[in-house]
Parts: C-alpha cells; structure tokens; sequence
C-alpha cells in the first residue's frame, strides 16, 4: 500500500524563512495519506531537483514569499526538464501576484496556490495530476 | 457588609440572574455557537462580572500610570502629553528608492523612521551573491556597504529623526554602517536615537533568518548592549520581538511568553557578561504583533508590563524603575491581511491599530490594505499611515489614560495572559534556559501545533475570514495598484559592487576584516572592530564571512 502513496516534495527555495504556509500545508498532506519530504529553508533550485530525483517524488511544491518566484520557480522546472523529470508536477504558493500566474504556467508551473487557498483544493490537486492517481482516496 | 459578604452576595446575585432571565432566554433562543474562542481559540466566557476576578486589589493588581506595576501605562499621563511615535517601516529597491520613500513619509506627517531591508542583507549577503539572485530590493532595501548607507540617509539628520532598524543576524554590521553615517553627517552618537531589532533568538524560533549557532550570536548581542550603553546611549540595542512568533502561527499567549522569556535571556546573559541590570535595561525594549482579536490583544499589552516589571524586579533585581518599565512598538498582523477583497484590510488594520493604542503602545506601525499582494503602494502607505491619524486625533481614545482598565473581561483576561506566561517560563527554565528550549524544539513545536490547529480552525469554517472561507466574491470588486520591482535594483547594485571594490583602499580593507577575526577570536567587542570594517568600506558580506571562522554556521534541526 505504501508503495502507491503519492510522493511530494515540498521546497523552500530562496532566501525568505516564512515556512509557517509550507509546515502547514505538509501536515495536511500527510494527514491525507501523502509521503511527504520537506527540504528545510533556503534551498537552490539545484538542490530541490537533487532532492526531487533521489526521493522519486510525484510532484514538487514551492514556497516563496520574498517575491523572487519569478526567478525562482522558471529555474526549477528548467532543471527538473534537464534532469529528465518530464511527468513531475511542479506546483507553487506564496505571495504571486495574479499578474505573474499566467507566465508562471506558460513556463511549466502547473498551478500557483495564493493566500487563502484550501487545503482540500491542494489535496485535490495533487490527486488529479500526479501519475500516480490512481489509487482511491 | 464585610467584603467576604459582599462577594458571597454577588456570586447569589449572579447565579439567581442565571436562572430568573438567562436560562429561559437559551430555551427559546440557543447561542449561535458551542463555545466562544478568541483568534488564539482561548476560549471566552459568556459574562464577566466581579466575580470573575476574586481577590482583586486594585492598588497591586492595576496601580497608577508611570508606577508599579504599570498596567495602567508607563506615563503618568498615556497619551495625553505625547502621541505615540508613528513609524511606519519601509524600504524596497535601491538606497536611492527607499531614501525617496522615506523623505516622502517625513512630508505627510510621519514621527520616525523604520528601515526594512532586502532578505540578502537580513542574511548577511551582499547584492552580487549567487545567493541572491532574485531577492535583491524585493522585500526591503538592498544594502551592502557603507556607501549604500550613506545613500540611504541622505538629507536625513540621524540626530534628529530616530531610525528604527529591522536587522538581526547581521545587526551589528548595519548597526556600524548605521553610525558611520551619522559620524560623517557631524551627528554627536550620545543624542542618536533609535532602535535595532537585534533579536536572534525569535530568529530561531519563528523568523529564520540566522547566520550563527546561537550562543556565538548571542555574544554579538551582549558586545552591541555593552556598546551601547557605553557610547550610544540613546539607542535602544535589542527590540526583544513577538511580532515575528505571532506571524510565524503562535497565540496571543505564545507571543508573550516566548518574547518576555526571549528577554530574560538577554538580560541573563549581559548580566553574566559582567553588565550591571540597571545599566542597560531601561534601554530594552519589546515589539509586539497586533492580531485581530480586540481585547486579547489589549489584555496581552497590559499583562506585559505587569510580567515584566516583576521579572525585573523579583528576578533580576533590578532597582532602577526604567528597568521594570516595558515599552514597547506595535505592528499591525500582516498575517491576518487577506490578498481576497484587499481594501477589507484597512478595516481590519484600524481594528488592529486601535487595539495597540488602547494597550498602549509607545510605536506604531500600521500595515497598507495590499500586503498580502506586493509591498506597498505610495497610495496604500499613505492610507496606513493615515488611519493612526484618525486613532489618534478623531476616536477620542488618546483623552484620557488606559480607558478599558477596570473592565471585568479585560482585567480577567489580562490575569489570565500573565499566569499562561509565568507557566511556559517554569517550562523553558526547566529546560535550562530560552537557549536550550530551542535546541530542544520546544518553541518552535509549540508554534506549529498553534498554527496547525488555526488553520483546521478556518479550514472547518469555526473561523470565518470574510472574503476568503465566507462572503467570497467570485469577482473581486477592483484590482489594485502594486508597487513592481524588476531586477533592476540587482544590476544596480552589482555596478556599485563593482565600482566599490575596484576604488577602496583593499589592503586597509583587508587587515581592518582580519583584525575583527582576531578581535572576536579573543572575545574582545566586536563593534569598534565593525566600525573600523565599515569606514575602510568592507561589505556586509565580508564582514559576515570574517566572523565565520570563529563563530561558526547555524543548521537548522528538522523539528
């Protein structure tokens, strides 16, 4: 059974330490049944997709709340590309103005989680675009 | 009657009351709720009466504005003789952005100043560090030398305006910039005033950013505290800080705990450093969230105080009364801003605001309604900056001192706030000291069990955030103007890096940085050796890196 589990990574890349969002959000996950691996603050685009590959994971979650997503974001699917990981969702949350969403998505980010989005939305997010997600819930 | 029979009296009164008008009422009409909780979920009691506060004395309990123990407020006459200091922070882009925001600020009315810079500076990394890519100017000011600094304060006289300085693992390096700049402006130090946050140790318990393990950063402290009280001795060296505890998912009684027991340990450790308590504690102050529960709030200023004198006073000796009076800044709870229907948020920040007045702050800072999007507007500053002028000058609160003292809920609560305080300061001095409670997690674990239980709060809708889990809008009502910064404050910075480097004298800068190494590796204080680093031009980085060998990187345990 625990070899189906959906496997996420969640990531703080950058500088900023507000990880109150992204320790929330991977209790939720755990609670509804993900194996969750969370990096710890301050990690470069490289050592996210380092992690992402070791771990096998399903789908990589960031966090950024200083306002560098669009550095940041663009440069973690580019290295997951190279490194081949083609079927891994990368998704993101933080401060993301409406106006950058468009191209966060045009360059490979699935979806941009803003402030005040639900858990359940995330859960079921993750369920729906993961290869993975074919196991009930 | 005797008192005993006036009580006895009165809790009959309460319970015949009781059955005679309340039980029939929740016959026909239940409440709305199970139970009533504050944001903190503390829960809320129907009524409060006196029989809610048994034995009160009003004399030990509450005393008098500007005495012990100053739950009334720290001046004999609130707000009366002089406003609080509005200072509202700021800082985004360049030295050259943030110097015009500033002056901006000064012309509408604005008391002080309050410098928020870049995460790469709150990190100790210059502008052109791999690591700072994308982050330079993003969320505060990008300083790396003295030469930014001297940007930074241009046309702004240091001996006259106070500057408030949000900076902690590298606090002493900017504090050193900070002075070089008023020693070349002619400033006398001993009328600068102003105050640095300076606080580690909520850094490793909420904020994050750190540079050292944290006894070697608590030696920078003690040697900024010495310094301080030696030749600045207006300026207030550490602004011991909830604000970040709160936003990081803490309760209101968390808040106050950790950041009064946060204070306990620095004043530990001056003491221990040979400092006398009441040299150098009138020059500590606090920093404290407001959230959007009125009274919790208010209760939570009040019982700081209260806690604080008596720390001071029972446990530290002190004798010195500015040693036992907490003063302390307030900031509105950016945490609490919605980025859904973003202009409900000056509603929420006067609410916010009001309650730091009415607790009696001595600063304020009020957040602008599009936080949660970007950085603030011009406009969106001004309308924040504005709504304490409203408190201020039209509510009528500032008329007469502490108006809700006396109150039954809020004296009970404010109880209640210092008795939950007094309990986690037996359990972190049972681990030894704040120190070792956090190498232990426990700080840090009490948080996130809060902010856990918080967010399944809202999730189930036991919380209701309007706009965001309730009277959602499928169309937001009007998009607002944001404050965009490109990376053009990264080109920026890295010429002046350049530049700055290729003009310096390098060898000076370079026996000034080994000279600190030397300095600190023989525990001599550090900030004359900063300052020497600082005038000879080294940067924020090098100066960072020079302390690395001797203190050592922080690494944060899994909690």
């Amino acid at each position: 059974m625990s070899e189906e589990r959906i496997r996420v990574l969640l990531a703080k890349p950058g500088l900023d330490g507000h990880d109150r969002g992204v320790k929330v959000i991977a209790r939720a996950l755990r609670d509804a049944g993900m194996e969750v691996i969370y990096t710890g603050l301050r990690q470069t685009p490289e050592m996210v997709v380092n992690a992402a590959l070791q771990e096998d994971v399903d789908a990589i979650g960031m966090s950024i709340l200083s306002g560098a997503h669009m550095t940041l974001f663009p440069r973690v699917v580019e290295l997951s590309r190279e490194a081949g990981l083609d079927d891994v969702i990368i998704f993101g949350g933080g401060i993301i103005p409406d106006e950058d969403i468009p191209r966060l998505k045009e360059l490979g980010v699935t979806e941009v989680f803003t402030p005040g989005s639900r858990m359940e939305e995330i859960i079921d997010f993750i369920r729906k675009n993961v290869r993975r997600a074919t196991q009930p819930a | 009657m005797s008192t005993t029979d006036l009580t006895n009296r009165l809790q009959e009164a309460e319970r015949e009351w009781e059955e005679r008008t309340l039980d029939p009422t929740l016959k026909k009409m239940p409440e709305s709720r199970k139970s009533f909780t504050t944001t903190s979920l503390m829960p809320i009691e129907r009524l409060y009466t006196p029989n809610s506060l048994p034995d009160f004395d009003y004399e030990s309990e509450l005393g008098f504005p500007g005495e012990p123990p100053y739950v009334r407020g720290i001046h004999a006459t609130g707000y009366r003789g002089k406003l609080w200091t509005m200072r509202q922070f700021a800082g985004f882009g360049s030295a050259f952005d943030t110097n015009q925001r500033f002056k901006y600020l000064l012309e509408h009315g604005q008391t002080g100043l309050s410098v928020a810079f870049d995460l790469p500076t709150l990190m100790g990394y210059d502008s052109d560090h791999p690591f700072s890519e994308g982050e330079v100017g993003k969320c505060g000011v990008a300083i790396s030398s003295l030469a930014d600094m001297e940007v930074l304060f241009d046309g702004i006289p240091l001996e006259q305006v106070t500057t408030s300085m949000t900076i902690n693992a590298p606090a002493s390096m900017i504090f050193a910039m900070f002075l070089a700049v008023a020693e070349k402006q002619g400033a006398d130090l001993k009328k600068v005033g102003g105050t640095l946050q300076n606080d580690i140790l909520k850094e490793y318990i909420a904020q994050k950013e750190w540079i050292y393990p944290p006894r070697q950063a608590m030696q920078l402290i003690v040697d900024t505290i010495e310094f301080c009280t030696k030749e600045v001795p207006r300026f207030n060296p550490v602004s011991i800080s909830g604000y970040h505890i709160r936003e990081a998912g803490s309760t209101a009684m968390q808040e106050l705990a950790f950041t009064l027991r946060d204070g306990i340990e620095y004043v530990q450790y001056a003491i221990n450093a040979g400092m006398d308590v009441d040299d150098f504690a009138p020059r500590l102050s606090f920093f404290f969230n407001s959230h959007n529960d009125f009274f919790e709030e208010i209760a939570k200023y009040r019982a700081a105080r209260r806690i604080w004198y008596k720390v001071m006073k029972e446990r530290f000796k002190a004798k010195n009364p500015r040693s036992w009076a907490l003063r302390f800044h307030t900031q509105t709870a950016g945490v609490s801003l919605t980025a859904q229907q973003p202009l409900n948020n000056i509603v929420r920040v006067a609410i916010q605001a009001l309650a730091g007045v009415l607790g009696g702050t001595q600063s304020l800072h009020t957040d602008a309604y599009d936080e949660a999007l970007a950085l603030p507007s011009d406009e969106a500053a001004l309308i924040a900056l504005r709504t304490q002028q409203i408190i201020a000058h039209e509510s009528g609160v500032v008329n007469t001192i502490d108006p809700l003292g006396g109150s039954y809920f809020i004296e009970k609560l404010t109880r209640d706030m210092e008795e939950g305080a007094f309990d986690y300061f037996r359990k972190i001095d049972g681990f030894g000291g704040m120190i070792e409670a956090i190498d232990a997690g426990f700080p840090q674990r009490e948080i996130q069990d809060a902010s856990y239980e918080y967010q399944m709060a809202v999730e189930s809708k036991d919380k209701v955030i309007v706009g965001v889990n309730d009277y959602v809008m499928e169309e937001e009502p009007r998009a607002v103007p944001l404050l965009q910064i490109d990376e053009s404050t990264a080109r920026l910075q890295g010429e002046r890096l350049r530049k700055l480097r290729s003009e310096r004298d390098n060898e000076r800068v370079a026996k000034t940085l080994s000279d600190l190494t030397e300095g600190a590796r023989e525990g001599r204080n550090t900030m004359p050796l900063l300052l020497e680093c600082t005038r000879a031009y080294a940067t924020l980085g090098e100066m960072c890196d020079a302390l690395r060998p001797v203190y050592g990187e922080y690494r944060e345990p899994m909690f």
